[in-house]
């Protein structure tokens, strides 16, 4: 946080700063001092607040035009295709924009991951993000079943039935989420309502994001606390927004060749064919992004267990904060743990592919492995790699990365008051 | 970990996911045959006589069976599709007697058909499809390019993969034999044989013409805004790629104030 006090220069800027310091959170804003040294995975941020204004604009224009009804859905989506004007850009970039939104979150989270930007000072805005990342799931899930397409309903089918497995309660449970004693239209108008309502929560929780991330300021590649404002940090604008904005546009050609040259390419099929309670797919997949925790819910031979592991394979990210013994943030600086960080990267992508296969033969056992590795990674690899890893030298200032001959913290020191 | 270490984990990866998804792929039903069709890739385009053509083909063997409920008359007319006339488009439309209704006194009546009609389906119902065709149901071919894996290859290979069954597979009444169907199982008799229709155009109206020509017409069905989506997307992509170079340069220099590399 800057300290400096901000005094609009008009009478008018003043007499309304006064009474709503809106002009303050402006100058903060654009003063905000950040890490010179953030490398482009920090721009994710800004790509991410896009996607999410995205999804809510073209939504909104969206729902203009959609009939939540079990016999209308279906033939409403057509509509918009065919016959509104730009239908079919909007929703193409509505259920590809879905998409990118999941590929750019999992790029900042694994970011997060690399230069333990989850630990001391910044656990609360680790949280609300994953409380995000929970809200993004509903929506999409919500989301995809509104076409009514065959993949709609038998997702639906079986996303819902998961909390049949609850004991005692389940069954009521599940006919309680239904609002009817399967999936049917009462279903289909409350997910269109919880649909519409989950993008304005992640709005707020986006703001406290924000607000939360302003109090410690960034991490950055070296992961260490930086003095604000210095040498080591840029004013927000105009250096980050023009890099954000860079790094926005790169990300917007491959969303464009997306949306105009392959829109169907993420999407399944199966969900051109209207939605048949009577006909059951030959294989019920999720959506790419929700791929590795289907893995981990089928790999389970119990229900009940798989549908915890899958909740756990989540929750246990809130609790990684204090998982990780290490005291060092960035993994730059954590041989041992780097390369337990590529481990796991490769094993979430193979539990990913797992999850598009059959749940049979070597997939079944590869998901298994997948799995226990999913959680000893937290359980174990986090802990005691923390504790037993020797860290390579840390810098002492951003200015100041490398040290020939390894740290001298005097030197580090001496070196930085000459700057 | 070393760079080289990672990139040999990653390769050992990627190996193991091709063999599993090679091992996946081993079903019955052949490959879908590769066509090189004038609308694929960036700047595709449809064939608009192969559109007209396909419409023919459409009208007089498809749609006997198949409805196509989400297009409408005034759809063949409008650019990036077959692009008839005005006047073909009234005529075609006119061709088909559409059940109005309730008039003044209360009772339904038949009129010939308008541009802004949706196309006239065969049976009143899905029942009535399923109950005329033997249990099984012919399905829409509104998105049907986009409802089935492999898109227009898929469906091209399906006409074109009618053969007698190999030995040892024996056939209920009714279900014929097709070389690329999923299941290599199909209700629908080989619909197409030589000349069955009559191209006005004088091509001849070959299996292997037909099946083109009605795939053609069934991804546009699908797909009516694939021309506009096509040119609007390259205008778009290079609208972007000029902005982003000019970004790139403004944060060059901007960034030339401080000792960072961005």
């Amino acid at each position: 946080m800057s300290d400096h006090e901000y005094t609009p220069k008009s009478k008018a800027g003043k007499w309304f700063n006064d009474r709503l310091p809106l002009l303050t959170l402006g100058a903060h804003l654009t003063d905000y001092p950040t890490p010179k040294n953030l490398n482009y995975w920090w721009t994710f941020g800004g790509i991410l607040t896009f996607c999410l204004l995205t999804q809510i604009i073209t939504g909104i224009v969206l729902a203009m035009h959609y009939v939540a009804h079990a016999d209308l859905a279906f033939a409403s989506v057509e509509h918009i295709m065919r016959d509104v004007n730009y239908g079919w850009l909007i929703r193409y970039i509505h259920s590809n924009g879905a998409s990118m939104f999941f590929l750019a979150v999992y790029i900042h989270i694994f970011r997060s991951l690399f230069y333990g930007s989850y630990k001391s000072p910044r656990e609360v805005i680790w949280i609300i993000g994953l409380l995000i990342y929970l809200l993004m799931m509903a929506a999409a899930f919500m989301g995809y079943v509104l076409p009514w397409g065959q993949m709609s309903f038998w997702g639906a089918t079986v996303i819902t039935n998961l909390f049949s497995a609850i004991p005692l309660v389940g069954e009521s449970i599940t006919t309680w989420l239904w609002g009817a004693y399967s999936v049917d239209n009462p279903t289909l108008n409350r997910f269109f309502s919880l649909h519409y309502l989950i993008p304005f929560l992640i709005l707020g929780l986006v703001v406290l994001h924000i607000w939360a991330l302003h109090v410690p300021g960034n991490n950055n590649p070296v992961g260490i606390d930086i003095k604000k404002p210095s040498k080591d940090t840029v004013p927000f604008h105009p250096y980050i927004t023009i890099k954000d904005t860079f790094a926005l546009l790169m990300f917007m050609i491959i969303f464009a060749g997306f949306v105009f040259f392959s829109p169907n390419v993420l999407g399944h099929s199966d969900n051109y064919i209207p939605a048949n309670p009577l006909v059951t797919p030959a294989h019920i997949v999720p959506e790419w992004y929700l791929l590795p925790f289907y893995a981990i819910l089928r790999s389970v031979p119990d229900k009940l267990g798989g549908v915890i592991l899958m909740f756990g394979a989540i929750f246990i990210l809130f609790v990684l904060p204090w998982l990780d013994t290490s005291k060092v943030r960035s993994a730059v600086f954590r041989p041992i743990y780097r390369q337990f960080y590529w481990i796991f990267v490769l094993d979430v992508l193979m539990l990913g592919y797992m999850g598009a296969m059959p749940a049979e033969g070597i997939y079944l056992v590869l998901a298994r492995v997948g799995t226990i590795y999913y959680f000893a990674h937290f359980i174990i690899v986090m802990p005691v790699v923390g504790l037993l890893e020797k860290t390579d030298p840390i810098p002492m200032s951003i200015s100041e990365p490398v040290l020939s001959g390894g740290a001298d913290p005097a030197l580090a020191r001496k070196d930085n008051e000459k700057i | 970990m070393k760079r080289s270490n990672i990139k040999s984990l990653l390769f050992i990866a990627t190996l193991l996911l091709a063999f599993t998804a090679k091992l996946h792929s081993a079903g019955g039903e052949a490959e879908p045959l590769k066509v090189d069709w004038s609308f694929k890739g960036i700047t595709g385009k449809f064939d608009r006589a192969s559109l007209q053509r396909g419409f023919q083909v459409y009208k007089e063997v498809c749609s006997s069976c198949h409805s196509m409920q989400y297009l409408s008359y005034r759809n063949l007319g409008e650019p990036g599709g077959p692009e008839f006339s005005e006047q073909e488009v009234k005529a075609i439309a006119a061709s088909v007697e559409i059940v109005d209704g309730p008039d003044e006194q209360g009772e339904m009546f038949t009129r010939p058909g308008r541009p802004a009609d949706k196309f006239k389906s065969p049976y009143s119902n899905v029942k009535a499809s399923i109950a005329a065709n033997g249990g099984a149901y012919p399905p829409d071919m509104s998105v049907l390019v986009k409802a089935r894996p492999g898109g227009s290859n898929y469906i091209y290979s399906v006409l074109m993969g009618y053969e007698d069954p190999p030995e040892g597979v024996s056939l209920d009444d009714g279900v014929y034999y097709n070389k690329y169907m999923i299941g290599n199982k199909i209700k629908m008799a080989s619909p197409l044989t030589e000349d069955i229709v009559e191209y006005s155009d004088g091509t001849q109206a070959t299996v292997d013409q037909m099946s083109r020509d009605v795939t053609t017409f069934l991804t546009w069905a699908a797909e009516p805004e694939l021309e506009e989506r096509h040119s609007t997307g390259v205008k778009v992509i290079i609208y972007l790629i000029l902005l982003t170079t000019l970004v790139y340069l403004s944060m060059k220099k901007i960034w030339s104030r401080v000792d960072t590399e961005v």
